[in-house]
């Protein structure tokens, strides 16, 4: 198919797409963290932010990583040893199996999953057993508490997230990412191809209550009732110090972005350029350069969407829990279901 | 096919030290983590099998649903740090005949029904498509039946959750 690709053995590629995957996942959680917690916070606060590291503070974050790597490692007397210890993998994990499904470009793939969307889902949903096991093996009310709050809270909001989703999977006819990508560039809007067809017009809906519901699977602040820092002190984070905290702050930030980068799949294109553009027909034109170019499209896109759930984070109060709890039942789930009965009935009509 | 039978036997080590250890050990919480590695080992083995709707759908429905509500469940009453004393049932041992009973009953089903036959060394995929053309089409009857009985529980739920 492509002889860039098939000119490395498979070992070469695997190793290709694990570097890559990598990258995937602590690039957009470095990025966020200057560009939107440090810098644009600031600017939102009048105030400058880190400026002494580096040209504007730019090397701030590696002092960040060293601060939070000499730290002493403190865990309570009557902490649960082993759960406390493993808590935070199981939240970075489930982001490092998250992105496994996402493409960035025609080729750039770690793994081309059938059911990808349903995978992704289903595995942003362990994240909460890593939030259950550290709220509870803290040994620690204002920790139970948080990771209780989380678990109610991250339940809550998975359903709309998934229905959201099932508007896409309708339209597109497929629950694989890559040909979600690919209905997306190479489809026309009433016979004009000049854009595509990016679900982002025609989902708009389900794109609203996606990203609802990203914010409060993030516990980013309208939705920040796990950690309110001023009843629970830092929610199922308190006990954590040190590298194990650093663990949790990055799966918090990288996860923003693997979920970014999987709206940018689902509602903006994805990796991809409208097809009509370059005269591309189906996934097997698409010329090489786009294993180059997807990942700095996606870049771009989830950088706009980062942008939006950090300015979101950083203009609003919090809800209060009962609030929450019936915004998500009483009303996004409604919406989102009138808006797959709408789509189905759509989809057949044309 | 060699490849694929060594991480069967993995797994399924995993699996039995896990349940074994799910219901020996002498707290709630690591029981219920212990029940979560069993339930992962599954969807494992449906992947092997290559039928990943099927391992999607287990870690979605058991892992993140109904393991996270057992969770959420007993930290919210009684999930006590460290061990507890009266967690083992003192009739634990009527357990076990019941447990070879079902062995037997699940080996005799296994061994009428398939006899000498083996798995394609080539499984295919079951794509998702296809299992939806079959719960929609030939089994739209039970399926109906299922959601009748979900909807009948969802119902009871909420009118047992009400007291006004």
């Amino acid at each position: 198919m492509f002889a860039l690709l098939s000119s490395i053995p498979y070992w070469g590629q695997t190793i290709l797409r694990l570097l890559g995957g990598s990258v995937a996942v602590l690039l957009p959680a470095g990025t966020i963290v200057y560009l939107f917690l440090f810098k644009m916070m600031s600017f939102m606060q009048s105030r400058l932010g880190p400026m002494e590291a580096g040209p504007y503070g730019s090397m701030q974050l590696f002092a960040e990583v060293g601060k939070w790597l000499q730290k002493e490692d403190l865990m309570p007397e009557r902490a649960d040893k082993f759960v406390f210890k493993i808590a935070p993998l199981v939240v970075l994990s489930s982001t490092f199996l998250l992105v496994v499904v996402v493409p960035f470009g025609p080729d750039a793939w770690i793994t081309n999953f059938e059911a990808g969307v349903f995978y992704a889902l289903a595995v942003s949903s362990v994240s909460v057993l890593g939030i259950l096991m550290a709220g509870w093996a803290s040994a620690n009310k204002y920790s139970l508490l948080g990771g209780l709050r989380a678990a109610g809270q991250l339940i809550a909001y998975e359903l709309p997230m998934i229905l959201a989703v099932v508007g896409v999977v309708i339209q597109a006819g497929s629950m694989n990412l890559q040909d979600i990508v690919v209905a997306q560039n190479a489809g026309s809007i009433f016979g004009w191809d000049g854009l595509g067809n990016p679900y982002l017009l025609t989902q708009f809906i389900g794109f609203l209550i996606f990203m609802i519901a990203v914010q409060a699977e993030l516990t980013q602040t309208p939705f920040d009732m796990p950690i309110a820092e001023s009843e629970l002190v830092s929610g199922y984070m308190t006990e954590y110090s040190g590298f194990r905290f650093l663990i949790f702050f990055i799966g918090e930030f990288a996860t923003a972005g693997v979920f970014a980068f999987i709206a940018s799949v689902l509602f903006l294109g994805g990796w991809g350029v409208p097809f009509s553009w370059f005269g591309w027909t189906g996934i097997n034109d698409v010329d090489n350069w786009m294993n180059v170019g997807g990942p700095l499209i996606m870049l771009t896109k989830m950088l706009g969407l980062a942008f939006i759930i950090m300015w979101v984070r950083f203009s609003y109060p919090r809800f209060r829990e009962d609030q929450l709890q019936r915004f998500a039942w009483k009303i996004l789930i409604p919406i989102s279901l009138v808006n797959i009965v709408a789509t189905s009935v759509l989809k057949v009509a044309f | 096919m060699v490849a694929q039978n060594i991480a069967f036997g993995i797994i399924a080590v995993i699996m039995v030290v896990g349940a074994l250890r799910v219901v020996t050990v002498n707290n709630v919480v690591h029981a219920a983590l212990w029940l979560v590695l069993v339930l992962a080992g599954a969807a494992a083995q449906y992947i092997l099998l290559a039928a990943e709707f099927v391992a999607v759908t287990q870690v979605l429905v058991y892992i993140g649903a109904v393991m996270v509500l057992f969770l959420f469940g007993t930290m919210l009453t009684r999930a006590q740090l460290g061990k507890e004393k009266q967690l083992n049932n003192p009739t634990w041992y009527f357990g076990i005949p019941a447990s070879l009973l079902l062995l037997g009953v699940m080996i005799l089903a296994l061994t009428s029904s398939f006899g000498d036959e083996k798995l394609p060394t080539d499984s295919e995929l079951v794509s998702t498509q296809a299992i939806s053309d079959q719960i929609f089409g030939p089994y739209l009857l039970p399926f109906w039946a299922l959601s009748f009985v979900l909807l009948a529980a969802i119902i009871g739920a909420i009118v047992l959750a009400r007291k006004d």
